[in-house]
């Protein structure tokens, strides 16, 4: 029992740290809403640095490595709030061609999710659509979708999309299961770096904007917010790790538990923490300006993918004391 | 990151727990609610039981006759006391989690070969006297004054939520050396034996009912300068140690039996009816059990890494502070839940069904945890200026 990054994961995650900071800044993030969230270079350069392939076996061109290791990656990513679907295409990779490699987009959605509400519909090349019975490649031509003309994130454009048919099987249902657990952890880790982000920006905020002559972090009742949101981030970071290094080490028993808890607490720890970010921020929390909206917004938009935090909170309580 | 146990965790769960279940029937029953005495008689046998089989100061090191266990052993240790239901540290806390560790730290080979392995065998019972009517969190205010006398240091004051003090030998002491240094800088941790004359012991009725700690008033009481522990005016200094050891170990045992509670409420829940069906149909109760219980997993793993970074770098990280103030507000959240299964069966301390007087006094007993050993609030300035850098 070590329950600390090994210099391996430290050093994964500083070199996908550095890769964001240098191909993600927020102007570049910004400008990815006109692009319909992905840009192909730079998904291609998230595919070389082995964002997709990470888990398959280097035998099939990817790192061998765990979902312990996908957490740290996905961690990194929603701190700096790189869009599109980047948990669909990492799960993807090794099922459809080209996902591993960047060449194709693969978006996907939940069939019981009615309505459904396609996520970056104009940089998608395969849309997969995951129920109990496995994972299947829609045919996008039989689909009927109306554009969101105004999505609650802005970065996160949609489709309506009508009479979703099932069309080619590309999954079995051991691989939507799989993926279910997988995809909420993924989605989870990404939740908990963006809650990371707003403790740290709204804690660089609390510490310049100045009222009453004073820096608005020495008020109690900033101070105790901002507290909040770093205990919140800690108590969801350790629920995500944990939960990730379920899933790679059969030896510790059924993940479920484990998995659902770690998307409550990240999903919560992310819209809680935005909305904390927007009152600390004041006026300014309130502009389009200011990145606290994205993030809050994607936080929402996120609480609904891989189950909610109702269905998650559901999910425990059906564990507990059996 | 490994979660995993190593052998090693595993033969010594296994070799505890065997100890435990022949030992366990050994120890004479619970005791009634304010009967002290009987209640350090039971404590401390148990002690001493652990000491002959090896468990005592299970990460004492072996020095001073600890076990010097991995930290991964000492969970592993917490977890099975906990679930064979055996006593915690009970009334010797204090000795067992923070004197004892803070005369390990600080105090001299004289002091520590006196003082050390008497509270391993049981045989110390020890309180700590640091808050004071005007001086709770803002405890470096602090008054009871000490005056030196030749070898002696002379203690007149008072000293307030002294818990178990009734059945204290001896008791960790702030003292004011000298009221004329800035307030953090004229303060001496002494050895007060509790029979020293001059020392009055009022207990104080709590809201549980019960007079779990008390009022110690100080009267030119007499204490040895060989009593010091660290310098004089250094015992600031000194006190930031023993509350390393306060807010670091003294939550795990807690955590345990946390869980082990929620269970238990579970299950009282699927049977406890409301018309026509239980508690657990109740969607809205069922889903904020298992919030809460994800939140209890999490703290618990979050204690894994706080355990594992210290076993590192030596220093427990941020880790300390963060579960003491989230855990003691999820076990009041807790509680509340507990008593929305229970119903009207909470006006009842008694058991109106099986163990639902426990989770009752249990609702009151947590009520406390948010304010001692540094209140919620004292826990959000500490994070928000130690971690986050916040100016005050
Ligand atoms: C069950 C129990 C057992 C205890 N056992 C012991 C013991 O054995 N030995 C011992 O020495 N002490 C013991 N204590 C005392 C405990 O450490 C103090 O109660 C605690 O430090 C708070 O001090 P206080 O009670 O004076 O409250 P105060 O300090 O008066 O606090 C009152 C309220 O004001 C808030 N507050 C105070 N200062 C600030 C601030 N700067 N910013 C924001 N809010 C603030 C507090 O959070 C609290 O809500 C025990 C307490 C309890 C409840």
């Amino acid at each position: 029992m070590d329950f600390t990054l090994t210099d391996d994961q430290v050093a994964l995650q500083e070199g996908v740290r550095k890769l964001c900071e240098g191909r993600f800044p927020m102007e570049r993030v910004r400008a990815l809403a006109d692009a319909g969230g992905v840009d192909r270079d730079l998904w291609r350069e998230l595919a070389d640095a082995g964002v997709f392939s990470l888990r398959l076996a280097e035998a099939d061109g990817g790192a061998g490595l765990g979902t312990a290791e996908g957490a740290l990656v996905f961690e990194e990513l929603g701190r700096a709030l790189v869009p599109g679907p980047l948990v669909w295409t990492h799960l993807a990779a090794g099922l459809v061609p080209g996902a591993a490699e960047g060449e194709r987009v693969v978006g996907g959605l939940q069939r019981q999710e009615e309505p459904f509400l396609v996520e970056y519909p104009d940089a998608i090349d395969v849309l997969l659509a995951v129920d109990d019975d496995g994972v299947w490649e829609v045919d996008r031509s039989r689909l009927s979708a109306r554009p969101v003309s105004w999505p609650l994130d802005p970065l996160t454009p949609a489709h309506v999309a009508g009479g979703l048919l099932r069309g080619e099987r590309r999954g079995v249902p051991g691989d939507a299961a799989r993926w279910r657990l997988e995809g909420a952890v993924l989605t989870g880790a990404y939740l908990l770096g963006m809650a990371a982000a707003l403790t740290d920006m709204s804690v660089t905020y609390a510490k310049e904007r100045q009222q009453f002559d004073k820096p608005i972090g020495s008020f109690q009742a900033i101070k105790h917010i901002l507290a909040d949101m770093f205990v919140r981030t800690e108590v969801a970071r350790a629920a995500v790790y944990a939960a990730a290094v379920n899933l790679d080490e059969p030896a510790l028993g059924p993940p479920g538990r484990a998995v659902a808890g770690a998307k409550l607490l990240a999903g919560e720890a992310a819209t809680l923490n935005g909305k904390a970010a927007t009152q600390v921020h004041g006026g300014m929390g309130f502009t389009w300006e200011v990145d606290v909206h994205l993030y809050l917004k994607r936080a929402w938009v996120l609480d609904t993918t891989f189950g909610t935090a109702d269905d998650h909170a559901d999910a425990v309580a059906g564990l507990l004391g059996s | 990151m490994d979660l995993l146990w190593t052998e090693d965790d595993e033969r010594f769960r296994t070799e505890l727990r065997a100890w435990i279940d022949q030992a366990l029937p050994k120890l004479p029953p619970a005791t009634k609610r304010e009967d002290w005495d009987a209640r350090r008689a039971r404590d401390t046998t148990w002690q001493r039981m652990l000491y002959d089989a090896g468990y005592a100061g299970i990460n004492w090191p072996a020095d001073f006759g600890g076990r010097g266990a991995a930290l991964s052993e000492q969970l592993v240790f917490y977890e099975e006391i906990t679930k064979a239901g055996a006593p915690d540290v009970g009334v010797n806390f204090v000795g067992l989690l923070h004197a004892g560790p803070t005369i390990i730290a600080e105090a001299t080979d004289e002091q520590r070969a006196r003082h050390l392995p008497a509270i391993l065998k049981g045989e110390e019972v020890w309180c700590q006297g640091f808050s004071e009517p005007s001086a709770g969190s803002d405890l470096a205010s602090l008054r009871c004054r000490a005056v030196r006398d030749g070898d002696d240091y002379v203690i007149s004051g008072q000293k307030i939520w002294t818990s178990f003090a009734q059945v204290s030998d001896y008791c960790e002491l702030l003292v004011r050396t000298d009221p004329d240094a800035p307030k953090h800088k004229g303060i001496t941790w002494l050895i007060l034996p509790m029979d020293a004359p001059g020392v009055d012991v009022r207990p104080l009725r709590t809201v549980i009912g019960s007079s779990e700690f008390s009022e110690l008033y100080l009267d030119d009481v007499r204490v040895p300068v060989a009593n010091r522990v660290g310098a004089e005016n250094d015992g600031w200094r000194v006190a930031m140690v023993t509350f390393s050891f306060e807010r670091g170990t003294s939550l795990v045992s807690e955590m345990v039996e946390a869980r082990r509670q929620l269970d238990e409420l579970v299950k009282v829940a699927k049977v406890v009816t409301r018309g026509s069906a239980t508690a657990w149909d109740d969607v809205g109760l069922r889903r904020e059990i298992g919030h809460a219980a994800a939140e209890l997993d999490a703290l618990w793993n979050m204690v894994k890494r706080t355990v594992s970074e210290a076993a590192r770098t030596g220093v427990p990280g941020v880790g300390a502070s963060v579960v003491k103030l989230y855990y003691t507000e999820l076990i009041q959240r807790i509680g509340d839940l507990a008593l929305r299964v229970l119903d009207r069966a909470s006006l009842s301390l008694d058991d109106v069904f099986e163990h639902s007087g426990h989770f009752v006094e249990e609702r009151l007993r947590v009520l406390a945890l948010t304010i001692a050993a540094g209140s919620s609030q004292i826990q959000r300035n500490i994070i928000g200026e130690r971690i986050l850098g916040l100016p005050r």
